[in-house]
Order: structure tokens, then C-alpha cells, then sequence
């Protein structure tokens, strides 16, 4: 439909001013709704919609893929050569560079350049730019800050099920890098998807393990060895010893044999110092120590059995727990039993009797550490219940240094490295505490909060300032030690020897004198012993028997009567003197109540007391007290 | 002529000379040394130019020497050329 306007104007009325006037408003056209036309469309439903004026934000977390770097190196290639010229070509590369000398801005730029490059290197010879100015100068002492550790790294266990961090071991050739063993100790706690794996850890990289170790079953502990620092041995739960090459992979190279293995899982395992570098031993709770040559894991070259009564018999042998050797000393080593023994023994002793040279009867519990200090090898630090001891190898009787007993349980210990009179040790709350026994022996010179589980493992490295410690839940913690107790103070070793030297005397007199007070109560009893015997002789007549038997008695009799007069007579003089003192009134009015009897005059006799007087026993005091009675008695009666 | 000048000093272990381009074009050192110096040593004029034009747009660039362990190396940068200087420390 089309809506038309018109306008009409006449031609007279043009140039007219426009007079405007209002009108009302005029409805033109008014098109209803069809409603036919609804049925093209659908009607929407209703929605409620929220309106705000405010921006809308809202709040996603992203978590970006971690990005892994590898450190390489590059090979630069030459370029920036035009594309006509080959660089491998040489005549082509000399053409050009000739060329390139020819080219006026290089003639120009580069005596200026020279110049300013000669005068630099004048300079450097006028002055020594790397000399030390400050050499001759003595080194200011500074003053000691209270010392610290800290943490650089946290390994932590890459699989879900968290085990124990139970071994570990640091590269021999400058650690940077550290093998782990895990496994779960906990009897039967191992879980079915438990993984078995071990790692070896680059220091630099916390976020991956460098190698992944598989054995058949979790290892309890590994070493490094440190002639070959490719290899390593380790000990697994079901008594078998594993040994690795690095360069050959995850695989073990070789495994022990079952039925030659330890029936237990084996605590620890070190390797030896020999010819071929390829020896190591072992010791498990079954109570073997054996000694193995990797080339031929099949069978032990040789077996120890940890008897005490040093017969060889397996029933009565003591669980090992740990081992201990060092390298200055090939031919010694100790081992720690879960009984709290440490056995000392003889390596190169011709029998088996003579294997086991003696034993330190230390702890209530297992000795979970066992280690010589690597200064003075005399004396050795060991763990176990709730302290931490110091023995010297003489003095069999008890240790010479004693940790008071702390208030959780220690778990693994070590000497540092580098200095003579630092160890640490790790206990079940999770503390690691270093002392430093020149300092203070009561208690830890530093003690750390490392995590909240138990720490079960701990090596420091060879430098003495890196500590690794392993925890419960399968996280390795590195710490770096402050320069203080990492470093050897001067008079460090004399005065420790000193140290040890006076308390090895102190036991030894300690020792002596128990020795004595033991010797004279022998003595004592042999002595009492050998009486009765002497009296015991003259058996043979019955007669002599019954009559010295009769003489005994009477004997007896007579001396107890003795003994019973001597006692009237005291009491009584007692009694009397007490009432002389006071007053007779006393006495009297106590035999007033009581019925007094007297017979003849020489004798009176009062019930109370029982008494059996005869005037001959009396004083004269006594006999005028008696008159007095005597009044008395007949008052009442 | 002038790198003979230079190298006549004492301590002076080598002379490169290397084009914008990057490409050694003359060289006392041998060859894989010298690819190697004028790589990265073309980079780090880079940066250190821009640096200083960033913090000052009227400043350039006049000498660069990095002095470390064993030794020293001196850069005379230019627009088409740089001077590279590898000296040792006297002792």
C-alpha cells in the first residue's frame, strides 16, 4: 500500500512567508496485526537474563606444560656468506675476502679502529689487570655467625605410591650425582603396584631422575664403587645383590643367584678395596656377612656366620644391620646387629673362630649406623635407640662418649668427611642434627626440621659441605652445611685427640675399677664358700654329730638367756631412772593400779610388767624404791 | 701493516676482523676458532649496541672489552666492520 502526500501550492502564493500553524494530530493509515501472519514465526521462550553494569571477570588456572631443557653445546657454522659463494670452497672464500680488503670503507674504518684497539692493549700492558692487591694481607678473622644449612633441592619420588628413601650414594668422582634406593621396610606393606624402580639423581635436575635402575625387587641399599664410578651393587629385598653398569642401561648387568643369596633383604652393602676393585660384601638380617666378586655373582666367595659363641651355627647368629669398612683398614671391618652387638671382626683370621675378634655390647635396640671417624679409625660412631655413641676400639666394656637419650628414635648417622669432631644424625621426627663435639656435647650444635616423616638415610659428600637425606615418604633432600662446619678449624685434630685420648682413660680407670669390686666380691663369696666346706668335713661319725649338735643348742640357749637378762636389766634401769627423774609418784600410782603381789622381800613381782626381779640385780636406789614399794603395797592391800 | 702493529704486542694472542655480514675476514687464529669468536662475538656487539642506544638514543657504541679468567677480549665496533683483540693478561 502506498502512502502518497501532496503538496499543493498556487503559483500566487510563492515568495509568500510561511505562516505555520498548529493542527492536531490526523491518523494516516493504521495497519492492524494480521494475525495470520504469527504463524511464520515461532515465539521464543522466556530466559532470564542478568544484567550488570560491572565487568565480568572470571577466574582459570592454567598449569603450563613443563617446559624440559637440556644443556648442549653448538657447533657454529660459518655464515653470512653471499649465495653465490660457497663456504667450503676455499680459493672462492679467499677471492672474496681479498675483495672485501680492497672496499673503501674498509680501508677507511679500520685504522681508526686499530688505533683505539692499540691504545686498549697498551693499557693492559701498563697495568697488570689480574694482579692480587690485597695478597701479602692476613686474613681477617670473621666473627662467627650461628651456623646454618640449607636446602637447594628436593628429589621426590616420580611414582604415586610413596616409598622409603632407604640407601643412598653419592658419585664417587666429585657427586653430582646421587643413587637412591628405595623399597618399603614396613613388613607386608608393599603394595601390589608398588613400582620397584631406583633412581639416580643429577644434582642439577630435581624435576627428573637421570636413570632409572630396575631390579627384580626393591632395593634396600646401593653403592657406588669408587674406583669405577660406572658401577654400582646394591642389595634388594629378597637377599639378592644387583649390580650395575651406567653405561649399559637400566638393566642389572648381573644378579646373584637365589638359593646363594641372603634369606633376609640385605641392609647394606660396600665394596672393598682389592686388586681388581671388583669385590664387595653384604650383610643381612639372616645373619650372614658374604663377600662377592661382581664378575660371578652366581655364589659368595666367601661366608660369615655372626655366631657369638663363634660356632657357626645359623639358629643363634645375630641379624646384621649394618656394615662398616674403611679403606685404610682392609683387613678389619664391624658389623651392627639388630640385637644392639656391634661385632668387630678379623677378615684375614684363619678360622672361623678367630673371625670374630670381639664384641661392644652397645644399644637396647638395632644399631641402624655404624661408621669409623675417617680421622682417628680408632674410635667409631655408633646409632642406635635413642642415642648416639662414641666408642674407642680398646675399651670393649662401654662407649666412652654418650649422646643423652633424645626424644624420638635415631635412625642413621655419619661422621663428615672433612671435619674430625662433626657428625650428623637423623631421627624419626624428622630432624637432622649435626654436633660438633669440640663445641658442645650435650647437645646438637644445629639441629634442622627437614620434613615432617621420618628420615631414614643420610650421606654427605665428599667435600663435607653437601648433605643428602632421604625420608619416608620418598623425598631426598639436599642440603648445603654452613662454611663453619664444613671447613677444618686449626687445632681441630689435637684437640679432638685429646678429647678421645682423655675418655678412653676415663672408661679404662672406670673399667678397673669394676674389675676390682668384681674380683673382691668373688673373692668374698669363694671365701664364705670355702667355710662351709671346712665344716661340712667331719661328717663321718654320727656321734661326734649329735654331740656337737648338743653343744650348739646349749650354746645357743644360754646365749640367748644372756641376751633376754641383759635386756630385763636395761629396760628396767631405763624404766627406773626415767621415774627417779620425774617422781616416784609415777611409778607408784602405776603399781597402785595394778595388783601387786609381793611375796617375799626379795622378791617382787609386777604383772604389768612381767618382770622377774631378785634383789641382787638391784641398786641400792633400787632397793629404797623397793621399801617405797613395799609401803605402797601394803597401803592398798 | 696495522694487524702486524697489533699482534707486535706483547701478550697479544690474535686478531680478527669481521664484516656486518658476520664473515671473518681476516684472521691470525685458525679457522674453527675464528667462526667461532665472530658467531658470538657479532651477537654480543649487537646487544651491547642496541643496550646503549636503548638507555640513550644518542649514544653509540665505541669500545667493548670483556675481560675474564684467562684473558681479555677487546671490540672496536664500526658500522660495516668490527676489530676483535684476544690478549693475556701480563704477568
Amino acid at each position: 500500500m502506498e502512502i502518497v502526500h501532496v503538496y499543493t501550492k498556487d503559483r500566487e502564493e510563492f515568495g509568500r512567508q510561511c505562516l505555520l500553524s498548529d493542527r492536531p494530530a490526523e491518523l494516516l493509515l493504521d495497519v492492524l496485526p494480521d494475525q495470520n501472519l504469527a504463524s511464520n514465526f515461532i515465539q521464543r521462550s522466556h530466559r532470564d537474563q542478568a544484567v550488570q553494569a560491572g565487568r565480568q571477570v572470571s577466574e582459570h588456572q592454567v598449569n603450563t606444560e613443563r617446559f624440559e631443557s637440556d644443556s648442549c653445546g653448538i657447533n657454529h657454522v660459518e655464515g653470512g656468506w653471499p649465495k653465490d659463494i660457497n663456504p667450503l670452497d676455499m680459493e672462492q672464500t679467499i677471492r672474496f675476502r681479498k675483495k672485501a680488503e680492497k672496499d673503501e670503507s674498509y680501508l677507511n674504518s679500520i685504522p681508526q679502529l686499530g688505533s683505539v684497539a692499540e691504545h686498549c692493549g697498551r693499557q693492559n700492558n701498563a697495568v697488570d689487570i689480574y694482579q692480587e692487591p690485597f695478597d701479602g694481607w692476613e686474613e681477617v678473622e670473621e666473627s662467627p655467625e650461628p651456623p646454618s644449612a640449607k636446602t637447594i633441592n628436593i628429589f621426590r619420588d616420580p611414582n604415586e605410591v610413596k616409598r622409603t628413601v632407604t640407601g643412598l650414594s653419592w658419585h664417587p668422582d666429585g657427586g653430582r650425582k646421587l643413587a637412591a634406593a628405595y623399597s618399603c621396610l614396613d613388613f607386608q606393606k608393599a603394595s601390589r603396584d608398588m613400582s620397584l624402580d631406583s633412581y639416580i639423581w643429577d644434582v642439577e635436575n630435581p624435576n627428573r631422575p637421570e636413570l632409572t635402575l630396575k631390579p627384580a625387587s626393591p632395593l634396600v641399599c646401593l653403592d657406588y664403587n669408587p674406583k669405577d664410578p660406572h658401577t654400582l651393587v646394591g642389595g634388594s629385598y629378597n637377599g639378592q645383590i644387583v649390580y650395575w653398569d651406567t653405561r649399559r642401561g637400566s638393566q642389572p648387568v648381573e644378579l646373584s643367584s637365589v638359593e646363594h643369596s641372603h634369606r633376609d633383604p640385605v641392609y647394606k652393602i660396600i665394596w672393598l678395596q682389592s686388586k681388581t676393585g671388583t669385590d664387595a660384601f653384604s650383610a643381612s638380617t639372616d645373619g650372614q656377612v658374604l663377600w662377592w666378586d661382581v664378575r660371578r655373582l652366581s655364589e659368595p666367595t666367601e661366608r660369615l656366620v655372626l655366631d657369638p659363641t663363634r660356632e657357626g651355627n645359623l639358629d643363634r647368629a645375630l641379624g646384621a644391620i649394618s656394615l662398616e669398612f674403611e679403606a685404610t683398614m682392609p683387613t678389619k671391618f664391624m658389623v651392627g646387629t639388630e640385637q644392639g652387638l656391634v661385632v668387630s671382626c678379623n677378615r684375614k683370621a684363619k678360622t672361623p673362630t678367630e673371625k670374630i675378634v670381639c664384641t661392644y655390647d652397645g644399644h637396647h635396640g638395632p644399631v641402624y649406623a655404624l661408621q669409623r671417624n675417617p680421622f682417628f679409625p680408632k674410635n667409631f660412631l655408633t646409632v642406635g635407640d635413642w642415642t648416639a655413641r662414641i666408642w674407642s676400639e680398646d675399651i670393649k666394656e662401654s662407649s666412652i662418649m654418650c649422646t643423652k637419650y633424645q626424644m624420638s628414635y635415631l635412625t642413621d648417622a655419619c661422621w663428615s668427611p672433612v671435619r674430625p669432631s662433626v657428625f650428623f644424625t637423623l631421627k624419626m621426627d624428622g630432624m637432622l642434627d649435626v654436633w660438633d663435639i669440640l663445641f658442645k656435647q650435650s647437645d646438637p650444635t644445629l639441629s634442622l626440621k627437614v620434613c615432617d616423616r621420618a628420615l631414614y638415610s643420610l650421606r654427605v659428600q665428599d667435600n663435607g659441605r653437601l648433605v643428602a637425606c632421604g625420608s619416608q615418604q620418598g623425598e631426598t633432600t639436599l642440603l648445603e652445611i654452613c662454611s663453619e662446619l664444613s671447613t677444618l678449624q686449626k687445632n681441630e685434630k689435637s684437640l679432638l685427640a685429646a678429647m678421645f685420648e682423655r675418655e678412653t682413660k676415663r672408661e679404662k680407670i672406670l673399667e678397673a675399677r669394676q674389675r676390682e669390686i668384681r674380683l673382691k666380691e668373688r673373692s668374698r663369696s669363694e671365701q664364705s664358700r670355702e667355710e662351709e666346706i671346712g665344716r661340712e668335713d667331719g661328717e663321718d661319725d654320727p656321734d661326734q654329730l649329735i654331740a656337737r649338735a648338743e653343744r650348739d643348742f646349749y650354746n645357743q640357749v644360754e646365749a640367748e638367756l644372756k641376751r633376754r637378762e641383759m635386756r630385763e636389766e636395761e629396760a628396767l634401769r631405763v624404766s627406773h631412772s626415767c621415774s627417779l627423774i620425774s617422781s616416784h609418784f609415777h611409778l607408784r600410782a602405776s603399781l597402785s593400779g595394778r595388783c601387786i603381789h609381793c611375796g617375799s622381800p626379795g622378791q617382787v613381782h609386777t604383772k604389768h610388767a612381767g618382770l622377774h626381779l631378785s634383789p641382787t640385780h638391784l641398786s641400792s636406789s633400787d632397793q629404797r624404791m623397793f621399801s617405797n614399794i613395799h609401803q605402797v603395797s601394803f597401803h592398798v592391800l | 701493516m696495522l694487524t702486524r702493529r697489533i699482534q707486535g704486542q706483547k701478550g697479544v694472542q690474535g686478531i680478527i676482523i669481521v664484516n656486518s655480514e658476520g664473515i671473518p675476514v681476516k684472521t691470525t687464529l685458525d679457522n674453527s676458532s675464528t667462526v667461532q669468536y665472530a658467531g658470538l662475538i657479532h651477537q654480543l656487539v649487537m646487544k651491547a649496541r642496541s643496550t646503549v642506544r636503548d638507555i640513550d638514543p644518542q649514544n653509540d657504541l665505541t669500545f667493548l672489552r670483556v675481560r675474564s679468567k684467562k684473558n681479555e677480549i677487546m671490540i672496536a665496533p664500526d658500522k660495516d666492520y668490527f676489530l676483535i683483540v684476544i690478549q693475556n693478561p701480563s704477568d
